[in-house]
This record gives C-alpha cells, structure tokens and sequence, in this order.
C-alpha cells in the first residue's frame, strides 16, 4: 500500500486542527471502507490520515418524537441496518443500509462516511434526502446544520469547508401518516453499486396525499429531487393515472450520463418504472 | 511510522509494533504468522479475509492494524474447539466437499459461524445473504449451502 501518515485525533477541535494543518493530502479516516480501497488503488493521493474513531460523543443514535433520530458520525450502517426502530419507522433507510456493500463492509462503513464521500449513486443519500434529514456540521468557529438536499455541490463535493467536520444526522421522526420507500436498481443484489436508486418519502390524510418527496439517486451530478413530479401529486389521491404522469414528469426532470453500468436511456427508463414503484411501496405502509 | 498495539487473537493477547500503513490482514498474516485469513482482492469484495472483530465480521484488508488496539479478533486459526477437534462447520466443508480450491473457505467459515451463532436454524435465503459478501469460484456455492445446513442441524442437535 502506497505510505501514507496516520494521526489519530482525540477530539473534534484535535482533527478539525489536523485537518487544517496537515495540508491538502489529508484526509479523514471514518470507516475506511472507500478511502482504504482509493489508497490501495491509487484513485486518491493521501499523505495522512486522521483517525476519528476514539473521539467520545460521536456513537450514539437517539430517537424522539419531536426531533426524530439523530446517529453520530461513527455510527456503522450495520448498526443503523439491524436496529429494531429503523426497521419498523423508516423501511426506506433500511432498505438502503442494506443494499450497500456487504456485511462485512456495513460492519466498518458509516452513513455520514456514505455522504460525504458524495457519490451520485450512494445509496444512503435518495432516501435521507426525501425524508428532509439534516447534517451537523463541527468547525473550530462555528457550528452549522444545513439540509442534506443543500449538502452536495457535485460528484464527490460537499459544502464542506477545509477543517470542517460532519457530526451527525438527523432524520425527522416518522409519523404515523409517512409512508417511505427506497428501492435500488442493480444487475445483482448484493454487492453492487445502484444503477438507479430511487426514494420516496409521502404523508397521507384521509387518502389525499398532503406531502411527497422523491429523490433520485445516480441519473444526476449530485442525488436529485423531483420538484414538478412531487407538485403534481400533492393533493391528488395518488390513484394511477396521477402517478403515471408524474413519474413521466421525474424522466423528464432527471439528468442522467451514460457510463459503465448503464446507458442514459435505460437510466431514464429506470427513472419512470421506479418512482411508480416507489409510490406503490411507500403506500403500502397504510395497506 | 510505527506504533505499539495490544490486542487478543483467538483469546491470546498479543503486543506488536505495527506500521502504521499496514493492513490487519498483513499484521495477522506477516507479523503474528497466522496465514489462514487469506488475500484475495485487497480491496474489501471477495471476503477471503473476513476476520471476526468484537465478534463482529469485518474485511481485514479494510481495517488498519492499529486499530485493532484493545480488540479481540478471531480467526480462522480459533475456530477449532481443541487440538484435533474441528468445529462442525469445519467437519461439515470436509464431508460435504464444500471446499475445492479452498482460498475462501477461511472467510466463508468465519462468516458461516457469525450467521450461525446468531441465527441457529437459517432459511436457505438466511445463508445466501449472509454469504453475498463472500465469493467462491470453484463450488457454485450449492455444496457450501449444503454443509452450512448441515451444521447447523448438528449444532442444535448437540445442544438438546
């Protein structure tokens, strides 16, 4: 492996310090489970790495009514994956913890890892940002949480600024009127990297649907929502013909590239099956 | 860089110091002398070293051996109970031919005995996801499921 210097930092103003001192080569060292592979693969040039994992404070996962959960930035996927309330308050989140990577992978990979590292098609990040979760954003001045849908600047790029660490997430709570989905669309299901992943998270009063968001993830520079696709279902009963002009609208509304694992075409395509999906699932949960 | 660690493997506590760059799966292999965990990718896709970490199963290849620092490992090398004794999955990949070439026999093994400790009577579908992180070229996986299946039977039925 190519060599590279490891600091481990025994408190946030410690790594922020790191960061910023250490010079552009460095980066910091959560999980491990893409930045590892980089080294070894030679995508990313590292002359540091800054071991967050002994800082206390940033393991835990706490849950409210009010608040909705909050996880720290240690949090593993396989720890948020098995855990009983994820499972029962937010199928969509599950569904993408356990889509990702392997088990041996979701042992050692964090979500707020899974963000930061940007990718259009992670699949942490469609159904965070339909839900309207939050990041929390640690600097030795200032203290931010900014919107996960204002998180992303482009493939691989966050608003993050040099020193600047994420903390934690916070997910709304879950009431009892949501319905979400998150489904993932690969050659194989496990082990894969999502071709289009496509997320929806809607509230439902008395058969109207009040709210809906939908987050598309690998058929744009960043995860994207659907705005004109979400407006023409609020208010409408999400009866068939409704959710068929509105997932031609997200085909319209996506911006996908052709590459290795599929072409812009069939991403589109992909784009309009699944939204309709989505919506079928996430209803599911008043069924 | 090199830094002093201490950790257990396979309950026998070990104090090293380790380059900072290296691997866990070099560190057990090259410097404590356990070859079992096998290299296969180096990259965290085919599950050949998967090593049990706090009990829990990770990729060697994708943890530093620093950071094994106060934590308990398991290997392939712990699984048997005692001198000429095998662990009934160990029995079961013999009579079951369930290992062929066998360079990921070692992770599948440490895999098969996490999903067994936690689940004793799997679904098929159990044993499938809880493998999808291991990849076998020579069996097909179907003699691996059946030896799998059948130590799971013969762990329940030692226990009652």
């Amino acid at each position: 492996m190519r060599r590279f210097d490891y600091h481990r930092a025994e408190t946030l103003e410690h790594a922020s310090r790191l960061l910023a001192e250490l010079g552009d080569d460095t980066f910091l060292f959560n999980g491990g489970t893409d930045l590892l592979v980089e080294i070894r693969e030679r995508l990313r040039r590292v002359r540091n790495v800054v071991d967050i994992k002994q800082i206390p404070g940033l393991s835990d996962i706490t849950y409210d009514e009010t608040r909705g959960l909050t996880f720290g930035a240690l949090v593993t996927v396989g720890r948020l994956e098995r855990l009983p309330l994820v499972c029962q308050r937010y199928p969509n989140l599950r569904a993408a913890f356990a889509s990702l990577g392997s088990i041996q992978v979701r042992n050692r990979a964090t979500v707020v890892g899974n963000i930061c590292r940007a990718s259009p098609s992670a699949d942490t990040i469609p159904p965070l940002v339909a839900d309207g979760a939050f990041v929390h954003i640690y600097s030795r001045t200032n203290m931010r949480v900014v919107p996960i849908a204002e998180f992303f600047t482009g493939p691989g790029r966050t608003v993050l600024a040099k020193g600047e660490i994420v903390t934690g997430i916070t997910v709304p709570p879950a009431g009892d009127t949501a319905g979400k989905a998150y489904i993932k669309h690969g050659r194989r299901k496990a082990m894969e990297l999502s071709t289009v992943g496509v997320a929806v998270s809607l509230s439902m009063e008395e058969g109207v649907c009040c709210d809906i968001r939908i987050a598309l993830g690998a058929v744009g520079a960043t995860v994207l929502r659907a705005p004109q696709a979400e407006a023409m279902l609020r208010g409408t009963r999400l009866d068939a013909s409704a959710v068929r002009s509105a997932a031609d609208k997200a085909m319209e509304e996506c911006t996908p590239i052709s590459n290795v694992r599929a072409s812009a075409d069939y991403r589109r395509d992909m784009v309009g099956v699944l939204t309709g999906r989505a919506i079928k699932q996430a209803l599911e949960t008043f069924a | 860089m090199k830094r002093m660690v201490e950790f257990t493997v396979n309950g026998e506590t070990r104090e090293m110091a380790v380059d900072t760059c290296r691997s866990l799966l070099d560190a057990l292999r090259d410097d404590v002398g356990l070859t079992g965990t096998k290299k296969g990718c180096d990259v965290g896709d085919c599950g050949a070293c998967t090593v049990l970490i706090d009990g829990e199963p990770v990729n060697a290849c994708l943890v530093l051996a620093v950071e094994a620092e106060g934590r308990s490992i398991e290997t392939v090398e712990g699984l048997q109970p005692g001198v000429d004794t095998l662990h009934p999955l160990q029995d079961a990949f013999m009579r079951h031919g369930a290992s062929q070439c066998g360079f990921c026999t070692p992770g599948i093994l440490m895999m098969a005995k996490k999903l067994l400790d936690d689940n004793p009577r799997p679904t098929d579908e159990d044993i499938r996801f809880g493998l999808s992180g291991n990849i076998c070229r020579c069996t097909g996986y179907t003699k691996i499921f059946d030896a799998i299946r059948s130590a799971a039977r013969e762990m329940e039925a030692a226990r009652s």
